[in-house]
């Protein structure tokens, strides 16, 4: 890859990494991630990954710009308010890096769209606030072969694995099926610090960056448990269930089923 | 020193830290093992860095060498990629 002289500026500080160099950066350059919401994770997530120079990034969501989502979602603003969150997110990293393709894809992710919407990147990021797009994408990613770095925040507390099917566990080898509805609180009900997002997705653009170079230990067959209050970081090892419904010898769900019916009070 | 005929020259002259690092890295990464190097800079400080970082990444400095009252010549052997 030959850069420019604005390039070889903006990605100074990376190229003089032994880990990293002109050949890691071409790499950055020519990765293709697509983000699963462009909130609380997304924002940082994308915002990160656009620094960093990924060449393209795609952005999945459905929702317009509120002034509840201003306490945390930062590539969002008092003058994007109404605007498609993917809009507004994609002006954000753009203005950041116009070397980015930021690709806008406003629509809901459902078993007929996902796994044509993910096929033509590398790596998956899910930052959605949900249990059903949960599944659903690592049932997609897993069925489809595509790396997974999943998030989730809750009050002062946030999660982050990495799943590459084939090398290891997925989300159903940690939680086999869905909890049922109304048991765990969603981040409307239960709240969230506004700066946990920032530090969970700084970790999930981390693990990207770390897939993407092929360098370092990502989070396989391991969960990183943070808790903000006690500023603690817990690994808990999640080994490969062999019987897991999805990703095990025998699997039970071989295409894409209706989440949401399995989930009713979010239909 | 004379005696070592680098496979590739570049004159970073005028350029500061760590663009001078920068720009000897790209050139290095480049080429093949076991292929010289030769930099010629005006940075004092590169004079130093350069060769520095260039080991803590694996590969040799064959030689430092001061030309003149602002110029530097280094000489490094590519060691891995």
């Amino acid at each position: 890859m030959d850069f420019t002289d604005d390039q070889l500026q903006r990605y100074s500080r990376h190229i003089i990494l032994p880990e990293v160099g002109g050949k890691g950066q071409a790499k950055i350059a020519s990765a293709k991630v697509v983000l699963i919401g462009a909130g609380g994770l997304g924002c940082p997530v994308g915002y990160y990954l656009a620094a960093a120079g990924v060449g393209t990034i795609g952005l999945i969501d459905n929702d317009t710009v509120e002034m509840s989502n201003l306490q945390r979602q930062i590539a969002h603003s008092v003058n994007t308010i109404g605007m498609p969150k993917v809009e507004s997110a994609a002006r954000t990293f753009t203005a950041l890096n116009p070397d980015v393709n930021v690709v806008k894809i406003q629509t809901r992710l459902s078993r007929d769209n996902i796994l044509d919407l993910i096929k033509d990147y590398d790596i998956v990021v899910d930052g959605s606030d949900n249990f059903p797009t949960r599944y659903l994408v690592n049932d997609a990613c897993v069925l489809s072969g595509k790396p997974l770095v999943s998030g989730a925040i809750l009050r002062f507390e946030g999660q982050v694995t990495t799943i590459v099917p084939g090398e290891g566990h997925c989300y159903r080898c940690l939680f086999e099926e869905m909890p049922p509805a109304g048991l765990v609180p969603s981040c409307q009900e239960a709240g969230v610090l506004g700066v946990l997002p920032g530090v969970i997705g700084g970790l999930q653009a981390t693990e990207v960056l770390k897939l993407i170079l092929g360098k370092g230990e990502p989070l396989k067959n391991t969960l990183l448990i943070y808790d903000a209050l006690k500023t603690n970081f817990r690994k808990v090892r999640v080994p490969k269930n062999p019987d897991c419904p999805v990703c095990g010898g025998h699997p039970t769900i071989t295409e894409l089923a209706d989440y949401d019916q399995q989930y009713c009070s979010l239909s | 020193m004379t005696d070592i005929q680098p496979d590739r020259k570049i004159n970073i002259k005028g350029l500061v830290c760590p663009y001078t690092f920068v720009k000897a890295k790209l050139a290095i990464e480049s080429m093949e093992i076991g292929q010289v190097l030769e930099i010629l800079l005006d940075y004092e400080e590169a004079s130093r860095s350069i060769p520095k970082s260039m080991e803590d990444h694996g590969h040799t400095v064959l030689g430092i060498s001061k030309l003149n009252e602002t110029d530097w010549v280094l000489l490094i052997r590519k060691e891995k990629d």
